[in-house]
Order: C-alpha cells, then sequence, then structure tokens
C-alpha cells in the first residue's frame, strides 16, 4: 500500500502551527452578545428566591433568565431543566442566565443576582444513592419523557439498570474452587479538554437558527434542539469548526441550548456562552465515577468459571449519556476473558454530583479497572503468574461476549498475542519486583482490556466527494476534527483507493449540519471504520462515474479502464488515457460538444446487525467489532514516604491496520498519559454539601511535561474485515488498562489491595494502615 | 470603567488599541486585535495556553494586563513564520487537537532562544508551566531537541 500507514502530515498541520486554526471562541463579531450563567454554589437544595433586581441596573444588560419553565431535556430521558427551578441538583448547575453587551457587563450583573437556597439532603455517592430511604434526587422520575431502552426506576435514585444473564451460575460456582472478591470505588473526574466548552446562537427573522459549538455531535445538537423546543430541524444549523480536545466532553448537548435560550430572549441577536474553566468543570459535563462488587471463581487451572459483577455508576444530577454508559460496561463488563456463566447488574444511579458524559473509552477504563484488579488478586490467591492468567483465560474466536455475540478472527483480534508482545516489551520475565536500593523497589504490572462501541444501532456515516476544475477533490464527511487526525486518514483512504497523491485531496474540516453529511456523532473511535467505509463508496461512485464517460471518449469498455495517478487510462496501454481535470466537469469534444457534467461521488455507510439488548438477559449484539490490548506500567516506588515515579508504560494494541503511524502512535500514548492520570491523581474531591473543592487546573492536575514515563506501543494487525482496510478503532484503547496495570503494580508495592481511585500516596497510606 | 487608548508593539507593528484598565493582554490580543492564536485555557496562569513572548520570555497573557504591555515588546504565534521550532512541531505530530499548541510553540521558541543548549532538566523547568491534554509529551520533547540540533 501507498498511503495507508504512511506518517502523512495532518492535513490541518500548518493552521495549529501558526494560530491561525479557528476554534468555537475565535469566531466574534461586534454585534455579538454574551452569555454568562449564575451557577448554584450547593450540591442540593431548594430554591428559595432570585433577586435580580441589582443586576438590572448594570449598563449593558439586555435579558436576564431565571426561574422560567422550559421543556425538559436529556439525552435519554428528559430530566434536566435546562436552567435550574425549584431546585438545583449539583454544585455547578446553571440557575440564571445573564445575557449583555460584553463578558464583563454580563460578570458584573451575573454577580449581582441574590440566589436564596435551602439545603437538602445531600446524596453524596452512588452507593449512597442506592440505599432504601436515600434522599431522592429526582421525586417525579416516573413521570419524565424517555427512549425506550431505559428502564429507571420512579421512587429510587436508579436512572436504569442494565442486566447480564448468561449461562448457569450455580454451574459456574460449582465448579469454582477459588472465588474473589473486592470492592471498588472512585469518584467523577474531568476531561479537562484544553478548549472549554463554548456555544454561540443566532435566531433569523425567517426562524433560521444558526448555533456554532465545540462539539462532538452538531448533528444531534440540531435533533435534540428541534425535539426539545418544537423547532423546524431543517431550520437549525449547526456548524462546528476546529475543536480544541474533546476526549468525549463535547459528545453532550448542553451551551448550545443555552445559547439558544439567550438568543431568543434578545429578539434572536448572536449570543455567545464561553465556559470559564471551572464552569467547564463543574457545570459542564463531567467524567463519570463508580462504585463496583466483582467476584470471581475459578478452577484449579485458573480458568475462570463464573463472574458475578455490580457497578453502581455515579451518573450524576442528571442521566443524559450516563445511561448508555452504565449499558455499555454492562455489555463488556468481564473484560477480554472467556467466562460462560456472568452475572452483572449495572445500575446507572443520580446523584448530587456534577452529571456525566462519556469519557475517553466508555466505561471500559472504568471496568478494566475493577476487573483487572480482580485479576490480580485471582492470581495471587491462585498463585498464578497474573500476565499467565489473562493468557489462559483471553478471549478468542469462537468464544461469546457477555450478551452472547459469537466472536470470530475478524470480530475480535488477537488478544493472546498482544499479551505475548507486551511479555517482551517490559520484559515481564525478569520478574515483577526488582529492589534499587533499600527504600526504593521497582515494580511491574500488567492489565487487558477490550471495547466494542456501543454506539445507537442505526447511527449513520456520510461522504460527499466533489472535484475542482484542477482535477483534485473535495472530501466532505460530518466527522470533526477533534484532535485525532481522523479526517487526514480519510483523505489517505480515498487517495489508497483512487491511487492518487494525498496532497491532491482537500478535506474539508469545518462541519456545517446543513451541507455536510451526517456523521452521527465524532465518537467511540468509530471515525475510520463508519466515515471510511463512506468514503470507499464515494470513491467507487466516482470510479464509475469517471470510467462511464472516459469509456466513451477513450471508445473501451469501462472494464478495460484503469483510475490511478488522477488519470483514467487503459489497462493495456497506460499512453492511451483522460486526465481527470479533462473530464470530472464533463469532457468536451473539439467542437464545442460536451458529455458527462460533474462528478460528484456520494457514499454512506450504516453498522450491520447491531440489535437492542433483551432488558431480561442482556442478550443482543450492542458493537461491530471489539479491540483487545494489554498493558504494562513499571514504577519505581518509595518504601518509606509512598510516593512513586511512572518508569515505563506499555500499550499493544489489536488496531488492525496501522492507518498512519506516527498518528496512531500519538493517539495511544497521549491516551496513557490520560489514563495514567485518571488512575494517579485526578478526581473531585467532595464535601458534605456536595461540593467540588478542586475546579482548577491548579488544584486539578492533568500530567504535566517531564511527568510523563517513557511509552511503549506495539501493534498487532488482526483485519477486521468489514473496516477500511482492516482497522479497528484506537482513539481510546491506551487509556483503557492504564488505571489496572498502575493498580497492580502499586498494589503489589506496597503489599496492599488498591482498589480505590486516585493512587495518591496518601491513599496508600491509608490503605497500609487499615490492612493488618 | 473608562477605557483608554494604548499603543501596544506586536509582531513588530505598533497597535494602537482601546481598551480598559483591568483588561488582560490576553483579553486586549483577541478581542481587540483579533490575534486569536493565543488561546483562553483557563484564566490564571494554569494551563499557558496563551503564552506570548514578552521582550524575549515567555509570558502567559492571562496573567498581564494590556496597560502593562505599553513599551514592551510582544511576540504572539502569529509573529512566528516557518520557524523550526513550528516546523519541527509538525514533523513530530507534536500537537493534536492544537489548541495548546500556540502557547506551547511560543513557549519553546522563548526557550530555544533564552537556552539553546538546555539541559533536561531546564526543559522541563520551562514546559511543565503548560499542559497539552492529547499528546504524551514525547512529541513535544523530540520536537524542541530536533531544533536544539539543528535539524
Amino acid at each position: 500500500m501507498e498511503v495507508i500507514g504512511r506518517s502523512v502530515i495532518r492535513k490541518e498541520a500548518a493552521d495549529k502551527v501558526t494560530g491561525r486554526a479557528k476554534y468555537t471562541d475565535d469566531f466574534e463579531s461586534v454585534q455579538m452578545l454574551s452569555g454568562k450563567m449564575v451557577i448554584s454554589p450547593y450540591g442540593h437544595a431548594k430554591i428559595v428566591n432570585i433577586d435580580t433586581a441589582n443586576a438590572w441596573k448594570v449598563p449593558g444588560v439586555r435579558a436576564i433568565i431565571a426561574g422560567k419553565r422550559y421543556p425538559l431535556t436529556g439525552e435519554t430521558i428528559r430530566d434536566r431543566p435546562p436552567i435550574a427551578v425549584d431546585k438545583v441538583r449539583y454544585h455547578g448547575e446553571p440557575v440564571a442566565l445573564v445575557v449583555a453587551d460584553t463578558p464583563a457587563q454580563a460578570k458584573t450583573a451575573a454577580d449581582l443576582i441574590n440566589v436564596q437556597y435551602e439545603l437538602l439532603p445531600v446524596v453524596n455517592s452512588p452507593t449512597e444513592a442506592f440505599q432504601e430511604g436515600a434522599p431522592l434526587v429526582h421525586e417525579r422520575l416516573g413521570e419524565y419523557k424517555k427512549e425506550a431502552d431505559s428502564y429507571p426506576v420512579p421512587g429510587t435514585n436508579i436512572a436504569t439498570h442494565t442486566k447480564i444473564r448468561k449461562g448457569q451460575m450455580e454451574k459456574g460456582w460449582a465448579e469454582s474452587e477459588t472465588v474473589v472478591e473486592a470492592s471498588f470505588s472512585f469518584a467523577p473526574s474531568d476531561h479537562a479538554a484544553m478548549e472549554t466548552r463554548c456555544a454561540t446562537a443566532e435566531i433569523f427573522p425567517d426562524g433560521k437558527i444558526i448555533i456554532m459549538t465545540a462539539s462532538q455531535a452538531p448533528f444531534m445538537a440540531k435533533r435534540l434542539i428541534a425535539d426539545y423546543f418544537g423547532e423546524d430541524m431543517g431550520k437549525i444549523i449547526v456548524h462546528t469548526p476546529l475543536v480544541g480536545g474533546a476526549y468525549g466532553g463535547k459528545a453532550a448537548v448542553q451551551l448550545e441550548v443555552l445559547a439558544y435560550l439567550a438568543s431568543k430572549e434578545v429578539g434572536g441577536r448572536p449570543v455567545k456562552i464561553f465556559n470559564t474553566r471551572e464552569e467547564d468543570i463543574l457545570t459542564s459535563p463531567c467524567h463519570i465515577g463508580l462504585d463496583a462488587t466483582v467476584k470471581l471463581g475459578a478452577d484449579r487451572n485458573g480458568m475462570i468459571k463464573a463472574a458475578e459483577i455490580r457497578f453502581w455508576w455515579d451518573g450524576g444530577a442528571y442521566s443524559d449519556k450516563a445511561i448508555d454508559v452504565s449499558r455499555s460496561g454492562a455489555v463488556d463488563c468481564t473484560g477480554p476473558y472467556n467466562i460462560e456463566n456472568v452475572w452483572c447488574d449495572s445500575y446507572c444511579m443520580y446523584t448530587n454530583h456534577p452529571y456525566a458524559s462519556p469519557f475517553r473509552g466508555y466505561s471500559h477504563s472504568e471496568l478494566s479497572f475493577v476487573i483487572e484488579r480482580t485479576m490480580d488478586i485471582l492470581a495471587q490467591k491462585l498463585n498464578i503468574d497474573p500476565l499467565e492468567l489473562r493468557y489462559i483465560n483471553a478471549i478468542k474466536p469462537g468464544d461469546t461476549t457477555p450478551t452472547r455475540v459469537k466472536l470470530t478472527r475478524s470480530n475480535v483480534g488477537d488478544l493472546r498475542k498482544c499479551i505475548e508482545k507486551v511479555r517482551e516489551l517490559i520484559k515481564w520475565d525478569e520478574g515483577a519486583i526488582k529492589e534499587v536500593n533499600e527504600r526504593i523497589i521497582r515494580v511491574k504490572g500488567v492489565s487487558c482490556s477490550w471495547k466494542t462501541s456501543t454506539i445507537d444501532a442505526n447511527a449513520p456515516s456520510g461522504a460527499i466527494l466533489t472535484f475542482n476544475r484542477d482535477g483534485s477533490i473535495n472530501l466532505m464527511s460530518g466527522v470533526i476534527e477533534i484532535g485525532t487526525g481522523t479526517k487526514t486518514i480519510l483523505a489517505q483512504i480515498l487517495a489508497e483507493k483512487l491511487k492518487m497523491d494525498v496532497d491532491r485531496i482537500h478535506v474539508r474540516m469545518e462541519v456545517d449540519t446543513q451541507t455536510t453529511p451526517e456523521h452521527w456523532k465524532t465518537v467511540a473511535s468509530r471515525g475510520t471504520y463508519m466515515a471510511g467505509r463512506a468514503v470507499l463508496q464515494a470513491a467507487d461512485d466516482v470510479i464509475r462515474q469517471l470510467k462511464e464517460v472516459a469509456s466513451c471518449v477513450l471508445r473501451a469498455p469501462e472494464e478495460d479502464l484503469v483510475v490511478a495517478d488522477s488519470r483514467v487510462f487503459l489497462r493495456d496501454d497506460p499512453s492511451i488515457g483522460l486526465d481527470f481535470k479533462d473530464i470530472v466537469y464533463g469532457y468536451q469534444y473539439p467542437n464545442g460538444n460536451s458529455i458527462g457534467g460533474q462528478i460528484i461521488g456520494t457514499g454512506k455507510f450504516i453498522l450491520r446487525h447491531i440489535t437492542h439488548l433483551d432488558p431480561e438477559t442482556g442478550e443482543g449484539k450492542p458493537g461491530p467489532e471489539w479491540a483487545p490490548a494489554a498493558y504494562g506500567v513499571e514504577i519505581e516506588f518509595d518504601k518509606r514516604d509512598y510516593t512513586y515515579r511512572l518508569i515505563k508504560a506499555c500499550t499493544v494494541l489489536d488496531i488492525g491496520k496501522v492507518m498512519n503511524e506516527k498518528a496512531a502512535l500519538g493517539q495511544v500514548m497521549g491516551a496513557m498519559s490520560m489514563g495514567l492520570a485518571f488512575a494517579g491523581r485526578e478526581t473531585f474531591y467532595f464535601d458534605e454539601l456536595g461540593r467540588v473543592l478542586n475546579p482548577q487546573l491548579r488544584t486539578y492536575r492533568p500530567l504535566r511535561y517531564g511527568e510523563n514515563p517513557e511509552y511503549l506501543v506495539g501493534f498487532v494487525e488482526t483485519p477486521h474485515l468489514d473496516s477500511p482496510y482492516g482497522a479497528r478503532g484506537g482513539g481510546e484503547h491506551g487509556l483503557m488498562g492504564m488505571p489496572g496495570a498502575l493498580g497492580n503494580a502499586l498494589s503489589l508495592a506496597a503489599g496492599v489491595p488498591l482498589n480505590c481511585l486516585p493512587l495518591i500516596p496518601e491513599f496508600i497510606w491509608r490503605a497500609k494502615k487499615t490492612f493488618k | 470603567m473608562p477605557l483608554q487608548t494604548i499603543t501596544l508593539h506586536i509582531n513588530g507593528e505598533n497597535r494602537p488599541t482601546t481598551v480598559r484598565a483591568s483588561d488582560t493582554l490576553l483579553y486586549a490580543l483577541r478581542g481587540r486585535l483579533g490575534l486569536t492564536g493565543s488561546k483562553p485555557g483557563c484564566l490564571n496562569g494554569d494551563c499557558g495556553a496563551c503564552t506570548v513572548n514578552v521582550d524575549g520570555w515567555p509570558m502567559k497573557s492571562c496573567l498581564m494586563l494590556a496597560v502593562e504591555a505599553v513599551g514592551k515588546k510582544v511576540t504572539t504565534i502569529e509573529g512566528l513564520h516557518d520557524s523550526p521550532i513550528q516546523q519541527a512541531f509538525v514533523k513530530e505530530f507534536a500537537f493534536q487537537c492544537g489548541y495548546c499548541t500556540p502557547g506551547f510553540i511560543m513557549n519553546c521558541h522563548s526557550l530555544l532562544e533564552q537556552h539553546p543548549d538546555a539541559d533536561d532538566q531546564t526543559i522541563k523547568e520551562w514546559l511543565e508551566s503548560n499542559i497539552c491534554r492529547c499528546t504524551s509529551y514525547i512529541e513535544i520533547e523530540k520536537a524542541v531537541k530536533a531544533v536544539m540540533r539543528g535539524e
């Protein structure tokens, strides 16, 4: 292959290194007004009174929205007022919205709004939420409008319950000679994309609604605004320029709604709402937290016979995407192991915490932590090498998933190969513990993961190709460039298919929902697969049209023609042919007669055979393929103060096919960086009122330069037959195994099971003190 | 709050502009002068996405008032043209979403000017003031070192 696999320079590279790349907040106009939220300082409180009198006195104030009842919003269950009424359910929830001429005026006015609250009992964890008699976050849960595949339980804090019932548990336990059980817990955290979320809206006299948003889901924003507010869908046009990092956090629709309501309040004038970092962390949706218990049983050889798993996801105050996340956690609940008897209850719980959106890995980094820690506990009890335990139980073709999907080489890849490669890369056979001196030890931990993408069964992707008169091609796809480089990969797919120079393919970076074909959402590592398939179909469409015209001009059957190097020519004599530029806008004969016309290629794709899950057993096909991976982490641990240094982190991923080597390495290493930060330091610290105590980047700390370990990346290439050139998803997997591998290394180093995140020295110290 | 007109020296040009006394340099650059390459990421000095170069040194433009920049030589990302560090960022895939990139490049650029032979410790001291959420930092390290080696 010529273009696939090569580290083709990203199409938007020059713009990004010169400061010319534009993100949502970079678009500004003189008449644009500024929106500013007033947010709740408490986790759970009744709104007694909102006094806006002083705020109205600030010059430049155009509107103040407070206490107004709008239709409820929320993607799966309509449970969220866009601006709180009656009560607030999380710290950071919008309570009022000011629109003023400048950001400074809006801020001044917002600060003068006086809200009186009466505190309510706080639900401060999913475990608390699950207790009988717990305060209710939503008293009217039974009255909300909802999608069919969510199962809220009115009178409780359960937003949905997904059940997996596979095999016979009694048989599984009977066959198990060794049983281990453990509990796990971690609080919500944040995506911390460097670009905070931002949206603008303007409403025209003819009813046209123009929105611009930093989003992974502009097409969903369009659908939801139409649906929530009864707007004409065709009149809603959502623009998304480049997005400054997303990681799932921008897949939820929130600020778009507020900008729309604000614009409506000021006669349709354009209004911008730009999150400060604190608002981005508190108000906009966060990374889900989890409490879990896992029970695994194995026979004397270490073959796992039964798994009983309970997840209580911290969905936060509103269910939005958390429902899907909790379902996704259930379908892959066992991790990448072949287990015949599986019982899983996955509860999406309402709490008084910031609500959750997807986070890179979509429940899989979270479930991998709890499964992989339990695997190490099992290995210890069985006295089996932990990597060997994983190897012998590794999922493989012929096995079935927890939702009983039959696996093939194409749809599950080769986990054992990944494990073998990790074993080499981290020099596992040299031993897991090495003493450096009397204080310091070097310790390794391992883990595995797998992931399918549980996106909507009918999620579409489309592509349009147009030509320029010089024969170069414009590629239009609804995939958002959120940093993953997918649009460059699409150009590579097209260049490979048409056997042409990738520099002659121009990719439109900006998406607008009126003229760009829909790509459902840019989530779930599905861009290359779905949009890639659409591009391949569009390329076939173009090839057919090119040959049709050329066949006529060259007086040769289409079957004898070949397309390559921006030409159509005879396969047995390449000198007889036509350049693209001579046919893509019609061919003109010497006398002026013309045939053909503008060539426009279109392609579409929809996933095949995805089903809803059976509500009682979970049986069903949730996604098209699984990409498995194996991981290792090596640390230097100080036995005296429990501090540690990251030395090496390793991921071996079955990526199907490496499409762009440097981009793939960047995706995997960047994901590892995020995973190590999630595992080692990132969390929200809540007080008893449900307030997040660290909503700033100085108290909420992603990894910084120099804190990173050395990264080792390996790829296995087992093709996924349905995907362009065999590629599997690869944007999330580097993250997923890091918490488990780091947790295992530290548990071994400290000599105590560490089953909570983040793994900070203080937590290790506490665990040492309580574990005797 | 009263407005005042000041002249900022930016990217080799004198740029008169009207600001409030409390406007940050970042706000003036983006909102008044259309230089949107400097990015707001935290507005309190934690992330470095708004880093510019003031009299040869990296400065987080959200931590400096516009009026403080009068009489100083300010270079923003828009003032760099095809510099070695920009080329190295492209070649090494030292960016993904690109949002932290202008600030990172301005910091790296200042570092290379002040310490063309910086050792690992110095590089770390300088670059740990910026956050990149997408890359692993290895790519950025490679880019800086490639320029140091004169590649």
